[in-house]
């Protein structure tokens, strides 16, 4: 029995549900870009899954563009993690608030 | 030269431009002989072009010029245009013949003053407007150049700006002015409502169809064109900045508030002849504002201490003869004597200043005396000027000044006459006082003053001989009264006018002049008791009448009457408008607004935290109302 695409959506929304609380909740910078990860991946799982029940090969194309971005984003991300870390001695992002009024 | 009737007032208006500008580059002795050198050619060609009206005949003596067009629209025409017939070529000769001489003079007076290029500018400027007031053509042109002399008035008063009360009298001067400058604004624009025109030829051809005589509309016009002289000409009741004008140099006094710009208001009135012509009640106006200015400045003459003062309110009172003699009709005697007097008064003015000049600034005549033996020329040129302003027989002011009394009489106006004839009097009496106290008995004079003491340079004393020759002699070109030859010149400009003297009346001429004499003799020889015979009688008067004299010094407390009824209720009112209105409104509403955004920042600043999780929850919010409307809304 083949496995129903309601289930792949599914799976997909739960985890990109779960990276949004972690990218909500997080306090530590490093977790919120994992977080970020897994909201990715949960979108890349959509649109293969719409790929393979719709038989187009747009969706598998596009996922090659989400992680390309997804490794542009990461590499940037991270240096500019380090930056901060190298200036303000913590990844708590509760810590930075210099742009409070 | 009657084609070019532009080349009489341009003269000035270079010597203006070239002063103003260069006038500190090029030094004293070059700013003095262009000045001087423009006046001098104004009044060439203005001979040039009097002796080629004269050539034309009687009837028709009337030039006009448009030098250049101005105002066009629809179907009202006002243009840069100028006229000269007899009434403007008798004002062209005094303007530029007095101001000639002024100007001489002023090279003496004014040669210690850093501010003489300055000086000089202002003065060639006045003459300039003066000149284009009385040769202008239409109402507008002379409204403009009305403002003009006001302005050149208020500059020249507050010449000297750093002190105080010269500049509040320059101030003083143009707002009392303007005050009668708007009126004569609203009897200009009544009477271009009402005839769609304000060029002269054009205004008095159409009034007698257009405006019933001794209609509202025409009186309306005539007495608000007076208000408007009122204020120029220094009568009552808005003459109050005269007397303070005597802050300015003593030239200005004599060529601006004795001689021209002053005797602008009578020049309108009788220009405006024919129209007054139509209003009996407005020429009846005239008659007694000018009789009762006549007396009431006399009277204030009669006490006062500072030389230029007395001349000063002589004017007003003289003037007030120009106004009595319009009212009653005589307006040939009134100009004749706007003539007269302007050579007399101008030479009084300048012999003051030449006595001030002597006295290293002395101007209390109770600090003067026995002066005649250091300054000869001006005591005996003071002396014409006086008994020819008190109308003493053969001199000028004799003349004129009986002329307008026989119109008086003539026109059957006793009371008036009678007012008159009172002021000849008190005229008498104050001019030989001035000179008894100046010149003659002991003499006062401070020891510091009386160590300079001299008789004034050439440069000076000329004109004030030049001056007391016409004032001696220019009478007799009124001789005999109505035939002589300047009243064959200037009949015909009023020959229209029919509320002109008629020839016959109840007393004769002679006996007219008999007794205008007589009364002023009378109050000479009024004077030489009080002065020279029994000198205690002043003294004497004054213990017996303390409070009639007070008032007479304190000139009637009219300026503190216009203070408590207008200068200070106006005062308290922008005062109040200023704290009121201005910092709690204006102020207000303009703070206001930055209250309210300040007020609204702090308020919505607070969604800056910094705090990046709330950004991304605030992001997240958005993204699910966003899909949300997509997808259930739509």
């Amino acid at each position: 029995m083949q496995v129903p695409l309601e289930a792949y959506l599914l799976l997909s929304a739960f985890l990109f549900a779960t990276g949004v609380i972690g990218v909500a909740t997080r306090r530590n910078a490093l977790i919120i870009f994992m977080s970020i990860e897994l909201m990715l991946n949960a979108v890349n799982l959509t649109f293969l899954a719409f790929a393979r029940f719709l038989n187009s090969m747009e969706g598998q194309i596009f996922v090659f563009f989400v992680m390309v971005v997804a490794a542009a984003e990461v590499a940037v991300g991270l240096a500019i993690i380090i930056a901060i870390y190298r200036n303000r001695e913590t990844v708590d992002v509760a810590e930075l608030n210099l742009l409070k009024w | 030269m009657l084609s070019n009737l532009w080349l009489i007032p341009v003269w000035p208006l270079l010597g203006f431009l070239i002063n103003g500008f260069f006038g500190r580059r090029i030094g004293k002795g070059a700013v003095g002989i262009v000045a001087c050198g423009s006046v001098g050619l104004s009044l060439l060609t203005s001979v040039v072009a009097v002796a080629e009206l004269l050539a034309l005949s009687a009837e028709g003596r009337r030039v006009t010029q448009v030098v250049a067009p101005w105002i066009g629209a629809g179907n009202f025409q006002a243009d840069w245009g100028l006229l000269l017939d007899p009434l403007s070529a008798v004002m062209i000769l005094v303007v530029s013949g007095v101001g000639f001489l002024i100007h001489v003079y002023s090279i003496g007076y004014m040669h210690e003053d850093p501010d003489y290029p300055r000086f000089f500018t202002y003065l060639n400027l006045f003459t300039f407007s003066m000149l284009m007031l009385v040769l202008a053509d239409n109402y507008l042109l002379l409204y403009v150049f009305w403002e003009a002399v006001g302005l050149c008035s208020y500059l020249l008063i507050g010449f000297w700006f750093e002190k105080r009360s010269a500049a509040d009298a320059g101030k003083k001067a143009f707002i009392v002015n303007r005050v009668g400058d708007f009126g004569f604004a609203l009897g200009v624009m009544l009477l271009w409502t009402i005839l769609g025109t304000l060029q002269y030829d054009q205004v008095f051809a159409s009034a007698p169809a257009q405006l019933p005589a001794g209609g509202v509309v025409v009186t309306a016009i005539t007495l608000l064109l007076f208000v408007g002289a009122t204020g120029k000409s220094a009568q009552l009741p808005l003459y109050v900045w005269l007397p303070d004008a005597m802050e300015g140099p003593t030239p200005v006094s004599a060529l601006i508030h004795a001689a021209t710009m002053v005797t602008a208001g009578v020049y309108m009135v009788a220009r405006s002849a024919p129209l007054f012509d139509l209003a009996p009640v407005s020429l009846t106006v005239v008659a007694w504002i000018g009789g009762l200015t006549a007396v009431f400045a006399a009277t204030i003459a009669l006490v006062q201490n500072d030389i230029k003062r007395i001349v000063a309110y002589s004017t007003i009172s003289q003037l007030g003869y120009m106004f009595l003699g319009c009212g009653v009709g005589a307006y040939a005697a009134a100009i004749f004597h706007l003539a007269t007097h302007a050579f007399f008064k101008a030479l009084l003015f300048l012999g003051s200043g030449s006595v001030i000049h002597g006295l290293s600034g002395e101007q209390d005549i109770r600090k003067m005396g026995a002066l005649r033996k250091h300054m000869p020329v001006t005591a005996w040129t003071f002396l014409i000027a006086a008994l020819a302003n008190a109308g003493i027989f053969p001199l000028a002011g004799f003349w004129s000044k009986d002329e307008i009394l026989y119109g008086a009489v003539a026109g059957g106006h006793v009371v008036v006459w009678a007012l008159g004839a009172g002021g000849a009097f008190l005229t008498a009496f104050y001019m030989l006082r001035c000179y008894y106290v100046v010149f003659e008995g002991r003499s006062r004079v401070d020891a510091h003053a009386a160590h300079h003491l001299h008789e004034s340079p050439r440069v000076m004393t000329a004109p004030l001989v030049i001056l007391a020759a016409f004032s001696a002699g220019v009478g007799f070109v009124g001789v005999p009264p109505e035939h002589g030859v300047y009243h064959r010149f200037v009949e015909p400009v009023f020959a229209a006018a029919k509320g002109a003297v008629p020839h016959a009346a109840a007393v004769g001429e002679v006996p007219m002049a008999v007794l205008s004499l007589a009364i002023a003799v009378a109050g000479g020889l009024m004077a030489t008791r009080f002065y020279v015979w029994r000198p205690e009688s002043p003294a004497r008067m004054v213990e017996r009448y303390p409070k009639a004299y007070q008032v007479l010094l304190d000139k009637y407390y009219v300026d503190e009457l216009y203070e408590a009824l207008f200068v200070e209720p106006i005062r308290n009112g922008s005062v109040w408008l200023w704290r009121q209105f201005d910092d709690l409104v204006i102020d207000g509403s303009v703070n206001g607004v930055a209250a309210v955004v300040r007020v609204g920042s702090l308020v919505l600043r607070r969604v800056q935290t910094g705090y990046v999780m709330n950004y991304v929850l605030s992001f997240i919010v958005g993204v699910v109302v966003i899909l949300g409307y997509l997808a259930f809304w739509r």
